[in-house]
């Protein structure tokens, strides 16, 4: 009994596919079951999810193929490979087949117009997808960036691409606010800052011309420290960014925060990013209690001063330090009509807001109207850090780091601490 | 809202200090050590300066910040290299234990020679770690050939 209902939603879903339609898809049937405990993640109502593959390593950023099949990129190689490619063979919505390649590590992962792009520390390298969505060439990819600078703090290669032929890549800033002495307490800030020539920012590269470099691209927006979210908003057609906030006010300077204010400052911001954008780092950042950009100690503020140059102003500001490690536009038809074409973020979780508890270890949503950010925001799903609370970093399970959509509108978040990868579902009445 | 938090505040705290006061109410016992009087110093100097990076638990930050709990070169016998950690920081990418972390350790050359005999006298005998203390003597010593 159990079997003919399994084989008959098969049958459906494969007619379902051939049909295609994007109008269609929201009445295809589900024949994924979630796991009973929903994977352990607390979801809104009519949400459910199971793991799809565990012991991945440090799954960092991930990309599904229209055959559902999910590509990971992994931070340290995983059995001398630093992609994974995880497989659904039987099509009950977990991994079966486990493929390996690459011998780069690194975070950044997109599918787009038929190739696969994914990026070391260093370069970014695209492979062609055949009409299975597998890589043909897996040790021959093209190499199309290279040269980016690598000083290990904020290395993640972050990537995105436009429909005009565009890619755009976090550089992040290889320092916590331009000191002099990075991390160095009363150490002031290197003015101008010399790192933001090269990282501090997001650099735009052609996705289709090889061995570019700094020379070959443009320094598309500065004043970013660190951009490891970020994603192409197809509705607006602008690109969308999340920014980790500098960290340690306290230590570095105790004479104007004190442990309650780091904990709380600055602001985790998104940005809606337009070419030439400056959102002020080393210089300035953005206080959500106060609502304003505060120049920096490290250039002569005292957690009040604004800064006298004008910088860019978020478009969402979230609590301090929580770590937006992916951002996700939704596009699909599965989510409830409230999710379309608003955005998902991944948040790390926190480790610098000792003595309050740290934050994040979750993925939140931010509902979008007419292209903009609403200014509210929500905890989605939840349960990943498989504690209450957090007062040690040792005792998290999973962090969330990647995001991507399927072909059926299902929602995946990788988990860079213990290699899970998580699908969540709708499954409620529309 | 507000009351809440310094509660949540208190309460982190005390479960930190705990570990320390555990610790103290074992060698308190009989002799008031120079190490007990070295250890509480020590914990001052370690929620000023380390605990951001390092945690409470002394368990680090994966792949960011490495433990000290449990680490082999904190527990281990070369005290001059742990006095160079802590007076010349450490940016080199080198593996800890079998991982690489990401991020920076400034120096903490500020502090006197009591002070980074304290606080490494208390990350060697704090969490799971039982090793010898570290006398000024010593970082003055290492000091003189680090410069
Ligand atoms: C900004 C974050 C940060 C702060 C603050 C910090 N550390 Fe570190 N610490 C690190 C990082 C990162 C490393 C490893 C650096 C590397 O791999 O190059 C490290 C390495 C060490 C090591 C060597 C560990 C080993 O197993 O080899 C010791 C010991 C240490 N720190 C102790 C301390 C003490 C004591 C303090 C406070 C006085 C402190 N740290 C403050 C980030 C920090």
């Amino acid at each position: 009994m159990y079997k003919s209902i399994s084989l008959f939603l098969l049958v459906a879903c494969v007619a379902c596919d051939s049909t295609a339609g994007d109008t269609l898809q929201h009445r295809k049937p589900i024949t994924v079951l979630p796991d009973s405990n929903n994977a352990g993640l607390k979801l809104p109502n009519g949400f459910s999810a199971l793991k799809v593959a565990e012991n991945m390593g440090r799954a960092r950023h991930i990309a599904v193929n229209q055959q559902g099949d999910i590509y990971v990129k992994l931070e340290r190689k995983l059995n001398g490979n630093g992609i994974m490619y995880l497989r659904d063979l039987n099509k009950d919505g977990r991994t079966e087949e486990v493929n390996g390649f690459g011998n780069y590590t690194g975070t950044g992962i997109a599918i787009h117009k038929g190739y696969l792009y994914a990026s070391s520390d260093e370069e970014v390298f695209r492979y062609k997808l055949n009409d299975k969505g597998e890589v043909e060439n897996r040790e021959a990819p093209e190499k199309i960036i290279t040269g980016l600078i690598n000083r290990r703090q904020h290395a993640s290669k972050s990537i995105t691409l436009d429909n005009n032929g565009n890619i755009y890549v976090n550089i992040g800033a290889f320092s916590n606010s331009c000191q002099e002495k990075d991390r160095q307490t009363g150490s002031m800030g290197m003015n101008p800052c010399p790192i933001l020539d090269s990282a501090g920012g997001v650099w735009q590269f052609k996705a289709n011309v090889l061995n570019q470099t700094y020379a070959n691209g443009v320094r598309y927006a500065t004043g970013l420290r660190n951009v490891v979210g970020l994603d192409w908003n197809t509705q607006t057609n602008k690109l969308f960014v999340t920014q980790h906030g500098r960290d340690q006010l306290n230590n570095l300077f105790p004479q104007y925060y004190d442990d309650k204010a780091n904990a709380e400052l600055p602001a985790e911001t998104m940005y809606e990013i337009n070419p030439g954008d400056n959102a002020g780092w080393p210089y300035a950042y953005f206080d959500n209690q106060q609502n304003k950009l505060i120049l920096a100690p490290e250039y002569g503020g005292d957690g009040k001063k604004a800064p006298t140059t004008s910088f860019k102003v978020p478009d969402m500001a979230f609590p301090a330090h929580m770590a937006p490690n992916a951002l996700l536009f939704y596009t699909g038809n599965q989510f409830p009509a409230r999710y379309k074409n608003g955005a998902f973020i991944a948040f790390h979780g926190s480790w610098n807001r000792f003595p309050l508890p740290q934050e994040g270890f979750y993925v939140a949503f931010i509902p979008f109207e007419n292209g903009k950010p609403t200014g509210k925001w929500e905890v989605f799903a939840n349960g990943f850090s498989g504690v209450e609370v957090v007062n040690n970093l040792r005792a998290v399970a999973h962090r969330p780091c990647g995001l991507a959509q399927g072909p059926d509108g299902s929602l995946y978040v990788s988990d860079d601490n213990k290699g899970s990868i998580f699908r969540i579902m709708y499954q409620g009445n529309q | 809202m507000k009351r809440n938090m310094i509660e949540r505040i208190a309460n982190c705290y005390s479960a930190f200090l705990l570990t320390g006061t555990l610790l103290l109410s074992f060698t308190a016992k009989g002799q008031t050590t120079t190490l007990e009087a070295s250890m509480q110093r020590g914990k001052t100097i370690y929620v000023q300066r380390c605990v951001a990076c390092h945690q409470p638990d002394g368990g680090g930050v994966p792949h960011m910040n490495p433990p000290l709990d449990g680490a082999s070169a904190v527990k281990g016998k070369d005290k001059f290299r742990l006095i160079q950690v802590i007076v010349k920081g450490m940016t080199d990418r080198v593996e800890i234990d079998g991982e690489f972390y990401s991020n920076n350790m400034a120096p903490h050359a500020d502090l006197t020679d009591q002070q980074v005999a304290d606080v490494l006298t208390y990350i060697r005998n704090n969490w799971s770690n039982k090793a010898g203390a570290v006398t000024p003597a010593e970082v003055k010593a290492a000091r003189a050939k680090l410069k």
